[in-house]
């Protein structure tokens, strides 16, 4: 037996032992744990699964030891994702810490840093929330005006963010700030890291059309930051903030993809629509659409598999990672149109939804936002057409 | 088996250098003007270098390299729209001949000493399954009688793998064209290639015809079709590849209103759009073929993917290399009305998107 074989061996054998059965049902977005100092669990066994995978570093499995990961090597991971999968286990823990910061600390961080904030995220301990984007700074987020003040021992931040998720329940943020009003566009911003509860600064959520208020509108009012809270030098957030928007895209790209095409839709249309008498689903010309639109998915799981290989080969995606958010967005955006083509008159009622407890509707509108947030689909192609084709 | 990336390269460089001096968009436009079809004496040096035998074993004369050697191949033929009965006789028939057991054709088509074909179709569009054909049992032999059409590379074939259905089911029978009773009727087609629709009246074939008959008959023609599908989508990659980077190329060169093209955000969007779908086409592709290298239960699925996907985005690359060419993209001297004319067949042999397309729903119970 190899080393690999073994790890899934054992892998298997203790996610067998505990991995709760709770834990082994399909999620709905309501049954995602986010950690953080006031989450409350939803269960026993949520919490248990959370201890149990934390205990061995499974929260976040390519870490490094030291700083509460696992340090799993790229196919070691997938073994685990694998097994996983296979009793259909749920993420024990889901966080902008795990996707976000924690890659920029591990990056750009000091030994301290990584220290201090890596364990604390993968034990679900602090959940953080991202401030980048600005009223006046969407698609040209370089522009941003957040300022930061020297203050000496401190930064004084004052300003606002917007799009922040889950502000409003998150502990930290992670900042882009202007420190350097002197210096160019691109090298006056710095990457800091503070406590929500700190003096000055509080959000309001935003409702969207999907009737969710994932975001928030957040706003700092002279909120004192200590230096040791800047990630990297002075005037380096911009570059910090390129490599997670890369790694985000990723991110974005990846979710709802199901390998070998999506079970909610082809359910949906099935339990809708009926088959006529040949087994074919009973709206030849919606099924012809859905044909298409499953093409275009498969294929686009292939490429994901390739990048994820990649990525396992400790290769840089770079230009692919804007291809992979374009595409990825683009496609779920269609998928969503078409359940609600095939849920038809039913799939107007809110209520509509699937195994796990998804609102049909507001999936749908929900998804509108995913061809803008992490960059826009038209922020994606001018990328590639100047880094991947050199037009311009 | 699986290549490994030094091995990839050196096949990619290998089959680019070959046919860039050999078998360039040129020479089709040459073979094009003096009838079509393909350059014999060339297909017996693709033979030489092996390419007609990467899915044969050694004892048919094969280098048993693979599926992924032969998408390497097609992909640069793609890229040059080079002529040859790679496809239909190198690869389709190869795979049909090895499964069952045709070990004198198989080395024949290897050594690029003979050209088999592949008749399958029966109707305008790909139904491998909706075979009228009948072979009748007749002392030891079998009388054929049918109407096979757009027979690939049929009109100068040597030997003709026939589909048709025979008491015991679908039986696959390597078929003399020469025979009495069988018509061939050359067709002139849109890509220039060579191509036959074909008619067997009352043809009678010995024994020795039968390849295979019943479920090995059925599974031999399957994995033909599936690796035929997977190396025709590479060709299409290869198509769409070219029609981009030209396309490109000449968006940086133009200049209109004072600047190139390149300029104009409406352009570089479409431009950068086509590069998404040629990525991921590309993935879809590669996954095909080591699916079908390894032995995947998956290779089925992602063969019929590989082909619906790489004809949808070959047709929107000849499209858009078309439009953002402008006028001179309309002139017969520039060469992509020839790739636009690959890229239709190609896309149309083997099945489209909505022929796998229903295979894909039916799979999912829709």
């Amino acid at each position: 037996m190899t080393d690999l074989q073994e790890f899934r061996a054992e892998t298997r054998a203790w996610l067998e032992e505990n991995c709760p059965k709770e834990m082994r049902q399909p999620m709905s977005e309501a049954d995602v744990c986010w950690g953080g100092r006031n989450w409350v669990f939803q269960s026993k066994a949520q919490e248990q699964w959370l201890e149990r995978m934390a205990a061995r570093g499974w929260t976040v499995p390519t870490w490094p030891e030291a700083y509460g990961g696992a340090g799993l090597s790229g196919d070691e991971d997938r073994v685990l994702k694998e097994e996983m999968a296979r009793i259909s286990a749920r993420p024990p823990l889901q966080s902008f810490g795990i996707w976000m910061l924690g890659p920029a600390l591990l990056e750009f961080g000091s030994e301290e840093q990584k220290r201090h904030y890596l364990p604390q995220i993968a034990r679900g301990e602090v959940r953080w929330c991202q401030g980048y984007s600005e009223p006046g700074a969407g698609s040209d987020l370089a522009s941003l005006q957040t300022k930061g003040v020297d203050c000496g021992e401190y930064f004084e931040v004052s300003g606002q963010k917007i799009w922040t998720s889950y502000a409003d329940k998150a502990d930290w943020i992670f900042c882009l700030v202007r420190t350097e009003p002197e210096a160019a566009k691109h090298k006056g911003i710095s990457f800091l890291l503070f406590d929500m509860t700190s003096p000055g600064v509080s959000t309001s959520p935003i409702q969207l059309i999907s009737g969710s208020s994932p975001f928030c509108e957040t706003f700092f009012d002279s909120v004192k930051v200590p230096k040791d809270q800047i990630v990297g030098e002075r005037g380096t957030g911009w570059t910090i903030a390129k490599y997670l928007l890369t790694h985000e895209r990723e991110m974005i790209g990846a979710t709802d993809s199901a390998l070998f095409g999506s079970d909610d839709l082809v359910e949906v249309a099935r339990d809708a629509l009926g088959v006529d008498d040949q087994g074919r689903l009973d709206d030849p010309i919606l099924r012809g659409r859905i044909a298409d639109f499953l093409i275009d998915e498969i294929a686009f799981d292939a490429e994901l598999a390739r990048a994820k290989s990649w990525i396992r080969a400790g290769k840089q995606l770079g230009a692919e990672s804007a291809t992979l958010k374009y595409t990825g967005t683009e496609l779920n955006k269609r998928r969503q149109e078409l359940i609600m083509a095939a849920g038809g008159l039913a799939a107007l009622e809110w209520d509509f939804a699937d195994a796990a407890g998804d609102e049909k509707a507001s999936l749908w509108l929900r998804s509108k936002g995913n061809s803008i947030e992490g960059g826009t689909s038209e922020v994606m192609l001018s990328i590639l057409s100047k880094a991947a084709l050199e037009l311009g | 088996m699986r290549l490994m990336s030094e091995e990839q390269t050196m096949i990619r460089d290998m089959a680019a250098g070959f046919l860039d001096e050999k078998a360039p968009v040129d020479a089709l436009r040459k073979q094009r003007d003096s009838g079509g079809g393909y350059d014999r004496a060339l297909m017996g040096e693709m033979a030489d270098m092996g390419w007609f035998g990467m899915l044969l074993d050694e004892e048919s004369g094969g280098v048993d390299m693979g599926a992924e050697a032969a998408g390497l191949v097609a992909e640069e033929m793609g890229r040059r729209l080079s002529a040859s009965p790679f496809l239909s006789s190198g690869v389709m028939s190869a795979v049909v001949l090895r499964a069952t057991g045709g070990a004198d054709w198989a080395a024949k088509l290897a050594s690029g000493e003979a050209v088999v074909a592949m008749a399958i179709d029966e109707r305008v569009k790909h139904r491998p399954d909706a075979i009228a054909t009948t072979a009748e049992k007749s002392g030891n032999g079998f009388v054929l009688n049918g109407a096979k059409r757009f027979v690939s590379d049929g009109a100068g074939a040597d030997r003709v793998i026939v589909t048709a259905m025979t008491e015991d089911g679908l039986g696959l029978f390597l078929v003399d064209p020469g025979l009495e009773g069988v018509q061939s009727r050359a067709l002139k087609t849109v890509d220039s290639r060579d191509a036959a629709d074909l008619r067997f009246d009352n043809v009678q074939l010995d024994g020795a015809a039968l390849l295979a008959m019943g479920d090995a008959a059925q599974e031999a023609l399957d994995g033909a079709l599936r690796v035929g599908r997977a190396v025709a989508s590479a060709e299409m990659v290869g198509v769409s590849k070219e029609m981009a980077e030209r396309t490109n190329a000449y968006l940086k060169e133009r200049k209109q209103f004072g600047i190139a093209l390149s300029n104009f955000q409406a352009l570089q969007h479409r431009a950068a759009d086509l590069y998404t779908q040629i990525q991921t086409t590309d993935a879809a592709v590669a996954a095909a073929l080591r699916a079908i290298d390894e032995g995947s239960d998956d290779a089925e699925l992602l063969s019929r993917v590989a082909k619906a996907k790489a004809g949808k985005t070959a047709s929107l690359a000849v499209r858009e290399a078309l439009q953002m060419h402008g006028g001179i993209g309309m002139t017969d001297a520039l060469d992509i009305g020839l790739f636009m004319k690959k890229a239709r067949a190609c896309a149309e042999y083997l099945g489209d998107g909505e022929c796998h397309g229903d295979w894909l729903l039916r799979q999912r119970g829709l």
